[in-house]
Protein backbone atom coordinates (compact mmCIF):
# COMPACT_ATOMS: atom_id res chain seq x y z
CA UNK A 1 0.00 0.00 0.00
CA UNK A 2 1.33 3.43 -0.85
CA UNK A 3 1.98 5.88 1.92
CA UNK A 4 -0.63 8.30 0.66
CA UNK A 5 -3.21 5.49 0.50
CA UNK A 6 -2.41 4.63 4.10
CA UNK A 7 -2.97 8.22 5.16
CA UNK A 8 -6.26 8.35 3.26
CA UNK A 9 -7.33 5.12 4.96
CA UNK A 10 -6.34 6.50 8.31
CA UNK A 11 -8.43 9.62 7.74
CA UNK A 12 -11.51 7.51 7.05
CA UNK A 13 -10.85 5.31 10.06
CA UNK A 14 -10.33 8.30 12.36
CA UNK A 15 -13.64 9.75 11.16
CA UNK A 16 -15.33 6.49 12.12
CA UNK A 17 -13.62 6.59 15.52
CA UNK A 18 -14.84 10.13 16.12
CA UNK A 19 -18.43 9.32 15.21
CA UNK A 20 -18.49 6.13 17.27
CA UNK A 21 -16.84 7.74 20.30
CA UNK A 22 -19.27 10.64 20.57
CA UNK A 23 -22.27 8.48 19.66
CA UNK A 24 -21.54 5.98 22.42
CA UNK A 25 -21.61 8.60 25.19
CA UNK A 26 -24.05 10.90 23.44
CA UNK A 27 -21.70 13.84 24.00
CA UNK A 28 -18.50 15.36 22.72
CA UNK A 29 -17.49 17.51 19.77
CA UNK A 30 -17.59 15.85 16.36
CA UNK A 31 -17.75 18.97 14.13
CA UNK A 32 -14.34 20.47 14.80
CA UNK A 33 -12.83 17.01 15.18
CA UNK A 34 -13.91 15.95 11.70
CA UNK A 35 -12.75 19.26 10.29
CA UNK A 36 -9.23 18.70 11.61
CA UNK A 37 -8.91 14.98 10.92
CA UNK A 38 -6.65 15.36 7.89
CA UNK A 39 -4.45 17.82 9.78
CA UNK A 40 -3.97 15.48 12.76
CA UNK A 41 -3.31 12.48 10.54
CA UNK A 42 -0.71 14.41 8.57
CA UNK A 43 0.86 15.95 11.68
CA UNK A 44 1.33 12.71 13.59
CA UNK A 45 2.21 10.52 10.63
CA UNK A 46 4.26 12.73 8.35
CA UNK A 47 5.13 16.08 9.82
CA UNK A 48 6.34 15.64 13.39
CA UNK A 49 9.46 13.82 14.51
CA UNK A 50 8.49 11.77 17.54
CA UNK A 51 10.41 9.59 19.97
CA UNK A 52 9.33 5.99 20.43
CA UNK A 53 8.54 6.37 24.12
CA UNK A 54 6.36 9.12 25.51
CA UNK A 55 8.17 11.37 27.94
CA UNK A 56 6.67 14.55 29.36
CA UNK A 57 9.79 16.64 28.71
CA UNK A 58 9.86 15.66 25.04
CA UNK A 59 13.57 16.30 24.59
CA UNK A 60 14.81 15.55 21.06
CA UNK A 61 11.41 15.47 19.36
CA UNK A 62 8.77 17.80 17.97
CA UNK A 63 5.87 18.55 20.33
CA UNK A 64 2.23 19.34 19.72
CA UNK A 65 -0.18 21.30 21.91
CA UNK A 66 -3.93 21.33 21.36
CA UNK A 67 -5.38 24.59 22.61
CA UNK A 68 -9.00 24.00 21.56
CA UNK A 69 -9.25 20.92 23.76
CA UNK A 70 -12.86 20.16 22.91
CA UNK A 71 -11.80 18.45 19.70
CA UNK A 72 -10.41 15.66 21.86
CA UNK A 73 -12.06 12.88 19.78
CA UNK A 74 -9.75 13.45 16.81
CA UNK A 75 -6.76 13.94 19.13
CA UNK A 76 -7.40 10.68 20.99
CA UNK A 77 -8.11 8.69 17.86
CA UNK A 78 -4.94 9.84 16.12
CA UNK A 79 -2.79 9.40 19.25
CA UNK A 80 -4.10 5.86 19.66
CA UNK A 81 -3.64 5.00 16.01
CA UNK A 82 -0.11 6.43 16.09
CA UNK A 83 0.73 4.07 18.94
CA UNK A 84 0.57 6.30 22.03
CA UNK A 85 -1.97 4.02 23.75
CA UNK A 86 -4.14 1.03 22.83
CA UNK A 87 -6.81 1.74 20.25
CA UNK A 88 -9.35 -0.20 22.38
CA UNK A 89 -9.07 2.53 24.99
CA UNK A 90 -11.10 4.79 22.68
CA UNK A 91 -14.02 2.77 24.04
CA UNK A 92 -13.64 4.59 27.36
CA UNK A 93 -14.00 8.13 25.98
CA UNK A 94 -15.83 10.32 28.51
CA UNK A 95 -16.66 7.37 30.74
CA UNK A 96 -16.00 7.37 34.46
CA UNK A 97 -12.48 6.29 35.48
CA UNK A 98 -11.17 6.86 31.95
CA UNK A 99 -7.91 8.44 30.87
CA UNK A 100 -9.83 9.88 27.93
CA UNK A 101 -11.51 12.79 29.67
CA UNK A 102 -14.00 15.02 27.87
CA UNK A 103 -11.18 17.50 27.43
CA UNK A 104 -7.54 16.38 27.29
CA UNK A 105 -5.58 16.29 30.52
CA UNK A 106 -2.25 15.20 31.89
CA UNK A 107 -4.01 14.38 35.13
CA UNK A 108 -4.81 10.78 34.22
CA UNK A 109 -1.40 10.15 32.66
CA UNK A 110 -2.55 9.57 29.09
CA UNK A 111 0.56 9.29 26.88
CA UNK A 112 0.75 12.03 24.28
CA UNK A 113 -0.90 14.74 26.35
CA UNK A 114 1.40 17.39 27.81
CA UNK A 115 -1.07 20.01 29.04
CA UNK A 116 -4.72 20.19 30.00
CA UNK A 117 -6.86 22.22 27.64
CA UNK A 118 -10.53 23.01 27.43
CA UNK A 119 -10.83 26.44 28.94
CA UNK A 120 -9.94 28.27 25.75
CA UNK A 121 -7.13 30.60 24.84
CA UNK A 122 -4.34 29.13 26.94
CA UNK A 123 -2.50 26.86 24.51
CA UNK A 124 -0.53 29.49 22.64
CA UNK A 125 1.20 30.64 25.82
CA UNK A 126 2.02 27.08 26.79
CA UNK A 127 3.39 26.33 23.34
CA UNK A 128 5.58 29.43 23.53
CA UNK A 129 6.94 28.33 26.90
CA UNK A 130 7.73 24.88 25.53
CA UNK A 131 9.41 26.51 22.52
CA UNK A 132 11.58 28.66 24.78
CA UNK A 133 12.49 25.60 26.84
CA UNK A 134 13.62 23.91 23.61
CA UNK A 135 15.88 26.87 22.90
CA UNK A 136 17.38 26.75 26.39
CA UNK A 137 18.02 23.03 25.91
CA UNK A 138 19.60 23.61 22.48
CA UNK A 139 16.99 21.27 21.07
CA UNK A 140 16.40 22.11 17.43
CA UNK A 141 13.01 20.41 17.26
CA UNK A 142 9.82 22.36 16.73
CA UNK A 143 6.67 23.13 18.65
CA UNK A 144 3.33 22.78 16.86
CA UNK A 145 0.03 24.01 18.21
CA UNK A 146 -3.58 24.14 17.08
CA UNK A 147 -6.17 26.78 17.91
CA UNK A 148 -9.77 27.31 16.94
CA UNK A 149 -10.67 30.47 15.07
CA UNK A 150 -13.43 31.32 17.53
CA UNK A 151 -10.85 30.75 20.23
CA UNK A 152 -8.92 33.78 19.01
CA UNK A 153 -11.61 35.86 20.71
CA UNK A 154 -9.91 35.00 24.02
CA UNK A 155 -7.58 37.89 24.88
CA UNK A 156 -4.72 35.78 26.21
CA UNK A 157 -4.01 34.72 22.61
CA UNK A 158 -3.12 38.27 21.68
CA UNK A 159 -0.79 38.62 24.65
CA UNK A 160 0.91 35.47 23.41
CA UNK A 161 0.91 36.51 19.75
CA UNK A 162 2.52 39.84 20.68
CA UNK A 163 5.10 38.12 22.89
CA UNK A 164 6.10 35.44 20.38
CA UNK A 165 7.18 37.94 17.77
CA UNK A 166 8.76 40.37 20.22
CA UNK A 167 10.85 37.54 21.66
CA UNK A 168 11.57 35.94 18.29
CA UNK A 169 10.05 32.57 19.12
CA UNK A 170 10.87 31.15 15.68
CA UNK A 171 10.65 27.46 16.55
CA UNK A 172 6.87 27.56 16.83
CA UNK A 173 4.26 26.76 14.18
CA UNK A 174 0.84 27.75 15.48
CA UNK A 175 -2.01 26.58 13.29
CA UNK A 176 -5.44 28.20 13.40
CA UNK A 177 -8.39 26.08 12.29
CA UNK A 178 -10.31 28.57 10.19
CA UNK A 179 -13.65 26.81 9.93
CA UNK A 180 -15.63 29.99 10.43
CA UNK A 181 -17.93 28.44 13.01
CA UNK A 182 -18.39 28.60 16.75
CA UNK A 183 -21.07 27.47 19.18
CA UNK A 184 -23.52 30.30 18.60
CA UNK A 185 -23.09 30.46 14.84
CA UNK A 186 -20.69 31.77 12.21
CA UNK A 187 -17.64 33.52 13.68
CA UNK A 188 -18.45 36.50 11.46
CA UNK A 189 -21.83 36.82 13.15
CA UNK A 190 -20.82 36.09 16.73
CA UNK A 191 -17.79 38.35 16.80
CA UNK A 192 -16.29 39.27 13.47
CA UNK A 193 -12.52 38.96 13.82
CA UNK A 194 -11.86 40.77 10.58
CA UNK A 195 -8.81 39.75 8.59
CA UNK A 196 -7.01 37.20 10.75
CA UNK A 197 -4.07 37.00 8.38
CA UNK A 198 -3.44 40.74 8.49
CA UNK A 199 -3.68 40.66 12.25
CA UNK A 200 -1.01 37.99 12.60
CA UNK A 201 1.18 39.77 10.07
CA UNK A 202 0.71 43.06 11.86
CA UNK A 203 1.87 41.33 15.03
CA UNK A 204 5.05 40.29 13.22
CA UNK A 205 4.33 36.67 12.33
CA UNK A 206 5.04 34.80 9.12
CA UNK A 207 1.68 33.53 7.85
CA UNK A 208 1.15 30.52 5.59
CA UNK A 209 -2.29 29.86 4.09
CA UNK A 210 -3.57 26.37 3.53
CA UNK A 211 -6.68 26.97 1.47
CA UNK A 212 -7.63 23.31 1.24
CA UNK A 213 -7.32 22.34 4.87
CA UNK A 214 -9.08 19.02 4.34
CA UNK A 215 -6.74 17.92 1.57
CA UNK A 216 -3.81 15.84 2.81
CA UNK A 217 -1.52 16.89 -0.01
CA UNK A 218 -2.26 20.56 0.53
CA UNK A 219 -1.66 20.17 4.26
CA UNK A 220 1.67 18.40 3.77
CA UNK A 221 2.80 21.03 1.27
CA UNK A 222 1.71 23.94 3.47
CA UNK A 223 3.22 22.52 6.63
CA UNK A 224 6.50 21.82 4.82
CA UNK A 225 6.53 25.44 3.74
CA UNK A 226 5.80 26.50 7.33
CA UNK A 227 8.69 24.38 8.58
CA UNK A 228 10.97 26.04 6.05
CA UNK A 229 9.99 29.41 7.48
CA UNK A 230 11.05 28.53 11.02
CA UNK A 231 14.37 29.79 12.36
CA UNK A 232 13.95 33.19 10.75
CA UNK A 233 13.52 35.22 13.94
CA UNK A 234 9.73 35.16 13.59
CA UNK A 235 6.98 32.83 14.78
CA UNK A 236 5.03 31.04 12.06
CA UNK A 237 1.26 30.88 11.80
CA UNK A 238 -0.63 28.51 9.53
CA UNK A 239 -4.17 29.48 8.60
CA UNK A 240 -5.86 26.19 7.88
CA UNK A 241 -9.17 26.61 6.07
CA UNK A 242 -11.28 23.62 6.98
CA UNK A 243 -14.88 22.54 6.74
CA UNK A 244 -16.43 21.73 10.07
CA UNK A 245 -17.89 18.22 10.05
CA UNK A 246 -15.88 17.28 6.96
CA UNK A 247 -16.53 13.80 5.56
CA UNK A 248 -20.06 13.41 6.91
CA UNK A 249 -22.33 15.28 4.55
CA UNK A 250 -25.06 16.34 6.95
CA UNK A 251 -22.52 17.63 9.47
CA UNK A 252 -20.67 19.86 7.00
CA UNK A 253 -20.72 23.65 6.75
CA UNK A 254 -22.68 24.20 9.97
CA UNK A 255 -21.99 24.90 13.61
CA UNK A 256 -24.88 22.58 14.55
CA UNK A 257 -22.53 19.66 15.21
CA UNK A 258 -20.01 21.60 17.28
CA UNK A 259 -20.95 19.80 20.47
CA UNK A 260 -23.69 17.37 19.51
CA UNK A 261 -23.52 13.61 19.01
CA UNK A 262 -25.31 11.76 16.20
CA UNK A 263 -28.22 9.47 17.02
CA UNK A 264 -28.28 5.82 15.89
CA UNK A 265 -29.62 6.59 12.45
CA UNK A 266 -27.25 9.49 11.88
CA UNK A 267 -24.33 7.37 13.04
CA UNK A 268 -25.26 4.68 10.51
CA UNK A 269 -25.33 7.24 7.71
CA UNK A 270 -22.01 8.72 8.80
CA UNK A 271 -20.35 5.33 8.96
CA UNK A 272 -21.78 4.34 5.60
CA UNK A 273 -20.15 7.40 4.10
CA UNK A 274 -16.85 6.31 5.65
CA UNK A 275 -16.46 2.57 5.21
CA UNK A 276 -14.10 0.77 7.58
CA UNK A 277 -10.48 0.78 6.43
CA UNK A 278 -8.00 -0.15 9.15
CA UNK A 279 -10.42 -1.83 11.54
CA UNK A 280 -12.75 -0.35 14.15
CA UNK A 281 -11.62 -0.39 17.77
CA UNK B 1 9.92 32.81 78.12
CA UNK B 2 12.03 32.73 75.00
CA UNK B 3 12.23 36.20 73.50
CA UNK B 4 13.18 37.34 70.04
CA UNK B 5 15.05 40.43 69.01
CA UNK B 6 16.17 41.88 65.73
CA UNK B 7 18.94 44.13 64.59
CA UNK B 8 17.51 45.22 61.29
CA UNK B 9 14.35 45.42 59.26
CA UNK B 10 14.24 44.12 55.72
CA UNK B 11 11.50 43.43 53.22
CA UNK B 12 10.52 39.83 52.58
CA UNK B 13 10.58 40.46 48.83
CA UNK B 14 14.31 41.10 49.11
CA UNK B 15 14.58 37.68 50.71
CA UNK B 16 12.90 36.29 47.62
CA UNK B 17 15.35 38.16 45.40
CA UNK B 18 18.31 36.82 47.36
CA UNK B 19 16.96 33.27 47.27
CA UNK B 20 16.31 33.47 43.55
CA UNK B 21 19.83 34.78 42.91
CA UNK B 22 21.22 31.89 44.95
CA UNK B 23 19.16 29.42 42.91
CA UNK B 24 20.51 31.01 39.75
CA UNK B 25 23.99 30.04 40.89
CA UNK B 26 23.17 26.54 42.11
CA UNK B 27 20.34 25.16 39.95
CA UNK B 28 20.71 25.48 36.16
CA UNK B 29 17.08 24.47 35.60
CA UNK B 30 15.67 27.45 37.47
CA UNK B 31 14.27 30.13 35.16
CA UNK B 32 12.48 33.33 36.10
CA UNK B 33 9.62 35.24 34.51
CA UNK B 34 8.35 38.69 35.37
CA UNK B 35 5.43 40.83 34.23
CA UNK B 36 7.08 44.25 34.27
CA UNK B 37 7.90 44.38 37.99
CA UNK B 38 11.55 43.38 38.16
CA UNK B 39 12.51 46.06 40.68
CA UNK B 40 9.52 45.47 42.93
CA UNK B 41 10.22 41.74 43.02
CA UNK B 42 13.98 42.26 43.54
CA UNK B 43 14.85 40.00 40.62
CA UNK B 44 17.74 42.12 39.36
CA UNK B 45 20.58 39.94 40.65
CA UNK B 46 19.20 36.77 39.07
CA UNK B 47 18.71 38.61 35.79
CA UNK B 48 22.19 40.16 35.80
CA UNK B 49 23.82 36.80 36.39
CA UNK B 50 21.51 34.69 34.18
CA UNK B 51 20.09 36.86 31.39
CA UNK B 52 19.40 33.84 29.18
CA UNK B 53 17.27 32.27 31.89
CA UNK B 54 15.07 35.30 32.45
CA UNK B 55 11.88 36.04 30.51
CA UNK B 56 10.42 39.54 30.56
CA UNK B 57 6.78 38.94 29.68
CA UNK B 58 5.49 42.50 29.82
CA UNK B 59 2.16 43.38 31.39
CA UNK B 60 0.49 40.12 30.45
CA UNK B 61 0.14 37.90 33.48
CA UNK B 62 -2.13 35.31 31.84
CA UNK B 63 0.48 34.77 29.16
CA UNK B 64 3.17 34.56 31.85
CA UNK B 65 1.40 31.69 33.63
CA UNK B 66 0.94 29.80 30.38
CA UNK B 67 4.55 30.30 29.32
CA UNK B 68 5.69 29.14 32.77
CA UNK B 69 3.61 25.98 32.37
CA UNK B 70 5.16 25.40 28.94
CA UNK B 71 8.71 25.93 30.21
CA UNK B 72 8.31 23.02 32.62
CA UNK B 73 7.96 20.79 29.56
CA UNK B 74 11.65 20.42 28.92
CA UNK B 75 12.61 20.27 32.58
CA UNK B 76 12.78 23.93 33.58
CA UNK B 77 11.66 25.14 37.01
CA UNK B 78 9.96 28.48 36.36
CA UNK B 79 9.58 31.13 39.07
CA UNK B 80 7.01 33.77 38.12
CA UNK B 81 7.15 37.17 39.76
CA UNK B 82 4.47 39.82 40.09
CA UNK B 83 2.22 41.30 42.78
CA UNK B 84 0.01 38.86 44.69
CA UNK B 85 -3.13 40.28 43.14
CA UNK B 86 -1.87 39.71 39.60
CA UNK B 87 -0.37 36.34 40.58
CA UNK B 88 -3.71 34.87 41.62
CA UNK B 89 -7.05 36.56 41.00
CA UNK B 90 -6.12 37.94 37.62
CA UNK B 91 -4.88 34.59 36.34
CA UNK B 92 -6.90 32.08 38.28
CA UNK B 93 -8.09 30.02 35.35
CA UNK B 94 -4.64 29.94 33.76
CA UNK B 95 -3.20 28.63 37.04
CA UNK B 96 -6.09 26.23 37.51
CA UNK B 97 -5.93 24.58 34.09
CA UNK B 98 -2.40 25.04 32.76
CA UNK B 99 -0.54 24.70 36.07
CA UNK B 100 -2.51 23.02 38.86
CA UNK B 101 -4.68 20.57 36.90
CA UNK B 102 -1.79 19.94 34.52
CA UNK B 103 0.49 19.25 37.51
CA UNK B 104 3.21 21.64 36.34
CA UNK B 105 6.24 22.46 38.43
CA UNK B 106 5.71 26.23 38.50
CA UNK B 107 6.59 28.45 41.46
CA UNK B 108 4.19 31.38 41.64
CA UNK B 109 6.04 34.02 43.65
CA UNK B 110 3.86 36.86 44.82
CA UNK B 111 4.95 40.10 46.40
CA UNK B 112 2.98 43.02 47.84
CA UNK B 113 0.40 40.72 49.39
CA UNK B 114 -2.17 42.09 51.80
CA UNK B 115 -2.72 45.52 53.33
CA UNK B 116 0.96 46.31 53.87
CA UNK B 117 1.30 47.19 50.21
CA UNK B 118 0.01 50.48 51.57
CA UNK B 119 -0.79 53.60 49.64
CA UNK B 120 -1.72 51.99 46.31
CA UNK B 121 -4.98 50.95 47.93
CA UNK B 122 -7.49 48.16 47.57
CA UNK B 123 -7.06 47.47 43.84
CA UNK B 124 -3.61 46.11 44.66
CA UNK B 125 -4.11 44.81 48.22
CA UNK B 126 -5.31 41.28 47.73
CA UNK B 127 -6.70 39.67 50.88
CA UNK B 128 -8.20 36.64 49.17
CA UNK B 129 -5.16 35.03 47.56
CA UNK B 130 -4.43 32.37 50.20
CA UNK B 131 -7.99 31.13 49.85
CA UNK B 132 -7.87 31.13 46.06
CA UNK B 133 -4.63 29.22 45.98
CA UNK B 134 -5.27 26.72 48.76
CA UNK B 135 -8.47 25.58 47.08
CA UNK B 136 -6.54 24.34 44.06
CA UNK B 137 -5.82 20.60 44.37
CA UNK B 138 -2.10 19.91 44.58
CA UNK B 139 -1.09 23.52 45.23
CA UNK B 140 1.34 24.20 48.08
CA UNK B 141 0.73 27.56 49.78
CA UNK B 142 3.48 29.34 51.73
CA UNK B 143 3.45 32.75 53.45
CA UNK B 144 6.79 33.70 54.96
CA UNK B 145 7.43 36.01 57.88
CA UNK B 146 10.79 37.70 57.37
CA UNK B 147 13.73 38.14 55.02
CA UNK B 148 15.66 35.07 56.12
CA UNK B 149 12.68 32.77 56.01
CA UNK B 150 11.62 34.04 52.59
CA UNK B 151 15.09 33.45 51.22
CA UNK B 152 15.17 29.93 52.65
CA UNK B 153 11.67 29.17 51.36
CA UNK B 154 12.54 30.39 47.87
CA UNK B 155 15.47 28.00 47.79
CA UNK B 156 13.47 25.13 49.26
CA UNK B 157 10.55 25.27 46.82
CA UNK B 158 12.88 24.63 43.88
CA UNK B 159 13.48 21.17 45.35
CA UNK B 160 9.76 20.46 45.70
CA UNK B 161 8.23 18.91 42.60
CA UNK B 162 4.83 20.53 42.07
CA UNK B 163 3.12 23.90 41.90
CA UNK B 164 3.77 26.30 44.78
CA UNK B 165 2.31 29.66 45.73
CA UNK B 166 4.89 31.67 47.67
CA UNK B 167 3.46 34.82 49.26
CA UNK B 168 5.51 37.70 50.64
CA UNK B 169 5.32 41.44 51.04
CA UNK B 170 6.51 44.94 50.44
CA UNK B 171 7.38 46.62 53.78
CA UNK B 172 10.53 46.32 55.84
CA UNK B 173 9.83 44.11 58.83
CA UNK B 174 12.02 42.75 61.66
CA UNK B 175 14.46 40.01 60.68
CA UNK B 176 14.29 37.59 63.59
CA UNK B 177 14.63 34.09 62.14
CA UNK B 178 18.08 32.55 61.67
CA UNK B 179 20.24 33.28 58.68
CA UNK B 180 20.89 30.23 56.49
CA UNK B 181 18.02 28.26 58.02
CA UNK B 182 16.68 25.14 56.35
CA UNK B 183 13.10 25.61 55.27
CA UNK B 184 10.85 22.60 55.63
CA UNK B 185 7.63 22.86 53.62
CA UNK B 186 4.62 21.94 55.74
CA UNK B 187 6.44 22.04 59.05
CA UNK B 188 5.34 24.65 61.56
CA UNK B 189 7.87 26.24 63.92
CA UNK B 190 7.19 26.61 67.61
CA UNK B 191 8.68 29.96 68.59
CA UNK B 192 7.67 30.12 72.26
CA UNK B 193 6.49 27.53 74.76
CA UNK B 194 3.29 28.40 76.60
CA UNK B 195 0.42 26.83 78.49
CA UNK B 196 -2.50 29.26 78.37
CA UNK B 197 -3.12 29.97 74.70
CA UNK B 198 -1.84 28.90 71.29
CA UNK B 199 -1.18 31.71 68.86
CA UNK B 200 -0.78 30.51 65.31
CA UNK B 201 0.40 33.19 62.89
CA UNK B 202 1.60 33.44 59.33
CA UNK B 203 3.53 36.04 57.32
CA UNK B 204 3.90 39.53 58.75
CA UNK B 205 1.69 38.59 61.70
CA UNK B 206 4.29 36.22 63.17
CA UNK B 207 6.36 39.10 64.53
CA UNK B 208 3.21 40.74 65.86
CA UNK B 209 2.34 37.47 67.61
CA UNK B 210 5.76 37.48 69.31
CA UNK B 211 5.27 41.09 70.39
CA UNK B 212 1.84 40.17 71.74
CA UNK B 213 3.25 37.19 73.64
CA UNK B 214 5.70 39.49 75.46
CA UNK B 215 2.93 41.74 76.68
CA UNK B 216 0.73 38.79 77.53
CA UNK B 217 3.59 37.32 79.59
CA UNK B 218 3.73 40.51 81.60
CA UNK B 219 0.03 40.11 82.25
CA UNK B 220 0.65 36.57 83.49
CA UNK B 221 -0.57 34.81 80.33
CA UNK B 222 1.74 32.25 78.80
CA UNK B 223 1.33 32.01 75.03
CA UNK B 224 2.66 29.34 72.72
CA UNK B 225 3.47 31.07 69.44
CA UNK B 226 3.68 28.93 66.33
CA UNK B 227 4.89 30.16 62.96
CA UNK B 228 2.77 28.47 60.31
CA UNK B 229 4.61 29.45 57.16
CA UNK B 230 2.93 26.69 55.13
CA UNK B 231 -0.84 27.02 55.00
CA UNK B 232 -1.13 24.02 52.71
CA UNK B 233 -0.23 21.33 53.55
CA UNK B 234 -1.00 22.44 57.09
CA UNK B 235 1.09 21.10 59.97
CA UNK B 236 -1.90 19.76 61.86
CA UNK B 237 0.19 17.93 64.44
CA UNK B 238 1.97 20.97 65.82
CA UNK B 239 -1.39 22.74 66.19
CA UNK B 240 -3.26 19.80 67.74
CA UNK B 241 -0.39 19.04 70.14
CA UNK B 242 -0.39 22.66 71.27
CA UNK B 243 -4.15 23.05 71.79
CA UNK B 244 -4.23 19.75 73.68
CA UNK B 245 -2.24 21.69 76.26
CA UNK B 246 -3.61 25.24 75.96
CA UNK B 247 -7.27 24.47 75.13
CA UNK B 248 -7.70 27.63 73.05
CA UNK B 249 -6.22 29.25 69.98
CA UNK B 250 -5.83 32.57 68.17
CA UNK B 251 -5.00 32.61 64.47
CA UNK B 252 -3.42 35.68 62.90
CA UNK B 253 -2.93 36.53 59.25
CA UNK B 254 -2.89 39.42 56.80
CA UNK B 255 -5.83 38.01 54.86
CA UNK B 256 -9.58 37.77 54.91
CA UNK B 257 -10.88 35.48 57.66
CA UNK B 258 -12.77 33.71 54.87
CA UNK B 259 -10.44 31.32 53.11
CA UNK B 260 -7.29 32.00 55.09
CA UNK B 261 -5.10 30.25 57.63
CA UNK B 262 -7.75 30.63 60.33
CA UNK B 263 -10.26 28.65 58.35
CA UNK B 264 -7.79 25.86 57.68
CA UNK B 265 -6.99 25.71 61.39
CA UNK B 266 -10.70 25.74 62.28
CA UNK B 267 -11.32 22.80 59.99
CA UNK B 268 -8.50 20.86 61.59
CA UNK B 269 -9.79 21.60 65.07
CA UNK B 270 -13.42 20.85 64.18
CA UNK B 271 -12.36 17.50 62.77
CA UNK B 272 -10.00 16.41 65.53
CA UNK B 273 -10.46 18.48 68.66
CA UNK B 274 -13.07 21.27 68.74
CA UNK B 275 -11.41 24.20 70.48
CA UNK B 276 -12.38 27.86 71.04
CA UNK B 277 -10.73 29.97 68.35
CA UNK B 278 -10.50 33.69 67.61
CA UNK B 279 -9.54 35.03 64.21
CA UNK B 280 -7.19 37.97 63.72
CA UNK B 281 -7.81 38.71 60.04
CA UNK B 282 -9.66 41.18 57.88
CA UNK B 283 -13.42 40.94 58.24
CA UNK B 284 -14.60 40.30 54.70
CA UNK B 285 -13.61 43.74 53.51
CA UNK B 286 -11.43 45.43 50.92
CA UNK B 287 -8.50 47.54 52.04
CA UNK B 288 -7.76 51.20 51.30
CA UNK B 289 -4.89 53.66 50.94
CA UNK B 290 -2.72 54.44 53.95
CA UNK B 291 0.62 53.58 55.47
CA UNK B 292 1.12 49.93 56.33
CA UNK B 293 1.07 50.66 60.07
CA UNK B 294 -2.10 52.72 59.80
CA UNK B 295 -3.81 50.00 57.81
CA UNK B 296 -2.76 47.18 60.11
CA UNK B 297 -4.05 49.24 63.05
CA UNK B 298 -7.34 50.17 61.38
CA UNK B 299 -8.07 46.63 60.17
CA UNK B 300 -7.00 44.99 63.41
CA UNK B 301 -3.92 43.13 62.27
CA UNK B 302 -1.27 43.87 64.90
CA UNK B 303 -0.04 42.78 68.32
CA UNK B 304 -2.80 44.80 69.98
CA UNK B 305 -5.47 42.87 68.09
CA UNK B 306 -3.78 39.59 68.96
CA UNK B 307 -3.81 40.52 72.65
CA UNK B 308 -7.54 41.41 72.50
CA UNK B 309 -8.31 38.18 70.67
CA UNK B 310 -6.34 36.24 73.28
CA UNK B 311 -8.20 37.83 76.16
CA UNK B 312 -11.46 37.01 74.41
CA UNK B 313 -10.61 33.40 73.68
CA UNK B 314 -9.34 32.79 77.22
CA UNK B 315 -12.82 33.60 78.51
CA UNK B 316 -14.30 30.96 76.21
CA UNK B 317 -12.16 28.10 77.54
Amino acid sequence: MSKSQHLEDLVIQVRRDILRMVHKVNSGHPGGSLGCTEFFVALYNEIMEQNDEFNMDGIGEDLFFLSNGHISPVYYSVLARTGYFPVEELNTFRLINSRLQGHPTTHEGLPGIRIASGSLGQGMSVAIGAAQAKKLNNDKHLIYSLHGDGELQEGQNWEAIMYASAKKVDNLIATVDLNGQQIDGATDDVLDMGDVKSKFEAFGWIVIDIEEGNNLEAILKGMAEAKNKTGQQKPVCVLLKTVMGNGVDFMMHTHAWHGKAPNDEQLAIGLEQNPETLGDY
Amino acid sequence: MKTYTYTEKKDTRSGFGAGLAELGRTNPNVVALCADLIGSLKMNDFIAENPERFFQIGIAEANMMGIAAGLTIGGKIPFTGTFANFSTGRVYDQIRQSIAYSGKNVKICASHAGLTLGEDGATHQILEDIGLMKMLPGMTVINTCDYNQTKAATIAIAEHNGPVYLRFGRPKVPVFTPENQTFEIGKGIKLTEGNDVTIVATGHLVWEALEASKELYEKGISAEVINIHTIKPLDEKIILDSVAKTKCIVTAEEHNYLGGLGESVARTLATHNPTPQEFVATQDTFGESGTPDQLMEKYGLNSKSIISATEKVLKRK
